[in-house]
């Protein structure tokens, strides 16, 4: 059998509950998915599936106090980082009981009580907030930290490399995940940037960069857990560059001209949440059974979080001016 | 006669310029093969190529400030801004920059460049993807400000905005771009700083822009069935504003509401309303002006609240039957 090596805080339970973990978010995105195409959800959507791994590994190191910042590819991280199935499906529903009380939908769901401060439309647009939730943390002594996500085409935003200078100079608490799955909306990456591998970025601000695998739960787990370790020790920021890929088009309504059937495929095979079943299984952590149990449960989760979307309230009129200000 | 839509308008009219004037490209996020967001440039990259089709790197503030260089400096560049909401971010290169070289510099300079730019709600994007800012645009001097609503005007609009050698940000309605209308094959131009009169009245004036051009008409016709004569004038260019038109039609009706999807406060609809009030159509007015638009909050996800956020054709019919009873 083959012995995993994953951080101290990663017991056995959890492992088995973020197994489960990929399959809501999983499960989660091709509802949205099939609701979008039925016209029952309206606006646009991102998903993020095949992505599942870097949501996963690296929430599961953070606890409730830390922070993240997330994407318009956000589903992922927001379940990963404790929100329920529930408010969110309610929220792409539009209803009173989803996490922006309908006014937000997929693209600015944040579930600030669980870390989460929030999704965002703008791309790169939560760098910077995540290097000022990191000089919070250091400014009142928390020991909190904080992590970004955001994507590969992202990193050409000034405002990236505004923020993570900022927070290279002033040493914060702050972990940059980059999910680098290969495209923006439609501009691969090889088009876009001259260096091979994003994480290279980082030395241009003297920080460490990270090349991780982010189809591989493990993986992902023992880097994030070495960059928190860096910024609990106050010895600032890392940049992580999770390389992935997303299954689906950029957005409902992409017919993904820019790529090719084969190199989709390609991807599909290194499935992540195959992979982490596998490697949980040859180290004796999960039966065959089991991890179809699981996956039922999982199911259980959407179909639940449907049924309370469906049933939960429309907002009214009076709610259009409320919350424009605090 | 030959009808084609908005957004195949505003296509042509950039096809026809670049097969004519080498000078003149394009330069924005996922233009090429993707065809840009809404399919406006779809097609393009095939005929001219990606040097003259140009899929940038997601950064704003840089290709609006390489749009600018290059137009000081002999090209003729069209910025394709994904979503006009972007602005924010290209505002430094286009107001700092753009809008004040030929000022600045004392008359030695130019830059001519177009931003086209999708804007307003409809779509159910939410807050960060459903803006109106084109009263931001309309503040600074030294940018021409455009905001089509039909297949003709966008066809002739967009070729005087590039024709012209000063910046113009051109708006383009998300919503318009499946709208048809007649618009002739050969290319022609419309004068920015000329309104239309989209339809003809004698009781109340309706000034309206882009989607509400729409809204106002299907409002009047509403109205007409009740006896109202309803004008309605589609100013076309907020910067430069044909002052003359709007004026005329005010002293002919005594009546004008102001209708645009942006945020009331602080709208472009403020400067119409104060631009008649300060000229001789004053004098005719038999009640007080009347402004429409959108609700002070940001545009909301849900659609029903995303409707109730602008003016709708109810609300516009309300409006000019509140100001015909106070008569
Ligand atoms: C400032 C800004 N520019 C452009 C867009 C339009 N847009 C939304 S997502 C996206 C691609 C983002 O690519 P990446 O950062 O790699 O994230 P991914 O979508 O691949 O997860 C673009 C261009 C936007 N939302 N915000
Ligand atoms: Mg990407």
């Amino acid at each position: 059998m083959d012995r995993l090596i994953v951080p101290d805080k990663i017991t056995d339970n959890k492992l088995i509950n973020l197994y489960k973990q990929m399959w809501v978010i999983r499960f989660f995105e091709e509802k949205v998915d099939e609701y979008f195409a039925k016209g029952m959800i309206h606006g646009t959507t991102h998903l993020a599936i095949g992505q599942e791994a870097s949501a996963a590994g690296v929430c599961a190191l953070l606890d409730v106090e830390d922070k993240i910042t997330s994407t318009h590819r956000g589903h992922g991280h927001c379940i990963a980082k404790g929100a329920t199935a529930d408010k969110m499906m309610a929220e792409l529903f539009g209803r009173t009981t989803g996490y922006c009380k309908g006014k937000g939908g997929s693209m600015h769901i944040a579930d600030v009580d669980m870390g989460n401060l929030g999704a965002n439309g703008i791309v790169a647009g939560g760098i910077p907030l995540a290097v000022g939730s990191a000089l919070t943390a250091h400014m009142k002594k928390l020991n909190y930290v904080t992590v970004c996500f955001f994507g590969d085409g992202a990193t050409n935003e000034g405002s990236f490399h505004e923020a993570v200078n900022l927070a290279s100079i002033w040493k914060l608490p702050v972990i940059f995940v980059c999910e680098n799955n290969q495209y923006g909306m439609s501009s691969p990456v090889k088009e876009m940037v001259n260096v091979d591998n994003l994480a290279t970025r980082a030395q241009a601000y003297g920080i460490p960069g990270v090349v991780a695998d982010g189809n591989d739960m493990i993986e992902m787990m023992n880097v994030t857990d070495e960059a928190i370790k860096r910024a609990r020790r106050g010895e600032g920021p890392t940049f992580i560059e999770a390389k992935t890929y997303r299954w689906k088009g950029h957005s409902k309504s992409d017919t993904k001209k820019y790529r090719t059937l084969e190199e989709e495929k390609e991807w599909m095979r290194k499935d992540p949440i195959k992979r982490f079943k596998n490697d949980l299984m040859k180290a004796g952590f999960l039966t065959k059974e089991k991890a179809e149990k699981l996956q039922e449960e999982a199911k259980k989760v959407i179909e639940d979080a449907v049924k309370f979307a469906d049933e939960s309230p429309m907002p009214t009129l009076d709610d259009l001016l409320t919350d424009v200000y605090a | 006669m030959r009808e084609i839509t908005y957004l195949e308008a505003v296509r042509e009219a950039m096809s026809q310029e670049m097969r004519v004037n080498n000078d003149v490209f394009i330069l924005g996020e996922d233009i090429g093969v993707y065809g840009g967001a809404f399919g406006v440039t779809s097609g393009m990259i095939e005929e001219f190529g990606p040097e003259r089709v140009r899929d940038t790197p997601i950064s704003e503030a840089g290709i609006a400030g390489t749009a600018v260089g290059s137009a000081l400096t002999g090209m003729r560049p069209i910025l394709d801004l994904q979503f006009s909401d972007f602005i924010t971010i290209a505002m430094d290169q286009i107001v700092n920059q753009a809008a004040k070289i030929r000022y600045m510099y004392g008359g030695k300079g130019m830059v001519p460049m177009v931003v086209r730019t999708p804007s307003g709600s409809g779509t159910g994007a939410a807050a960060q993807h459903s803006q109106s800012l084109e009263a931001w645009v309309t503040h600074i001097p030294g940018l021409k400000v455009v905001q089509p609503s039909t297949a003709y005007d966008a066809k002739g609009l967009l070729k005087a905005a590039i024709d012209d050698d000063n910046p113009v940000i051109f708006y383009e309605h998300k919503l318009l771009y499946k709208t048809s209308s007649h618009v002739p094959e050969d290319t022609y131009s419309i004068p920015l700083g000329k309104a239309d009169v989209k339809r003809e009245g004698s009781d109340v004036t309706i000034v309206a822009t882009a989607i509400m051009v729409h809204r106002a008409l299907e409002a009047a016709m509403e109205l007409a069935k009740e006896g109202i004569d309803v004008e309605v004038i589609d100013p076309r260019t907020l910067v430069p504003l044909d002052e003359e038109a709007i004026i005329t039609s005010v002293s002919k009706t005594g009546r004008v509401v102001v209708v645009h999807e942006a945020v009331k406060r602080g709208g472009y609809g403020a400067e119409i309303a104060s631009m008649i009030a300060e000229s001789e159509a004053f004098d005719y007015l038999v009640a007080p002006i009347k402004r429409l638009g959108a609700a002070p909050s940001p545009v909301p996800y849900h659609p029903e609240l995303e409707k109730a956020h602008v003016p709708q054709v109810p609300n516009i019919i309300q409006a000019v039957k509140e100001m015909l009873k106070r008569a």
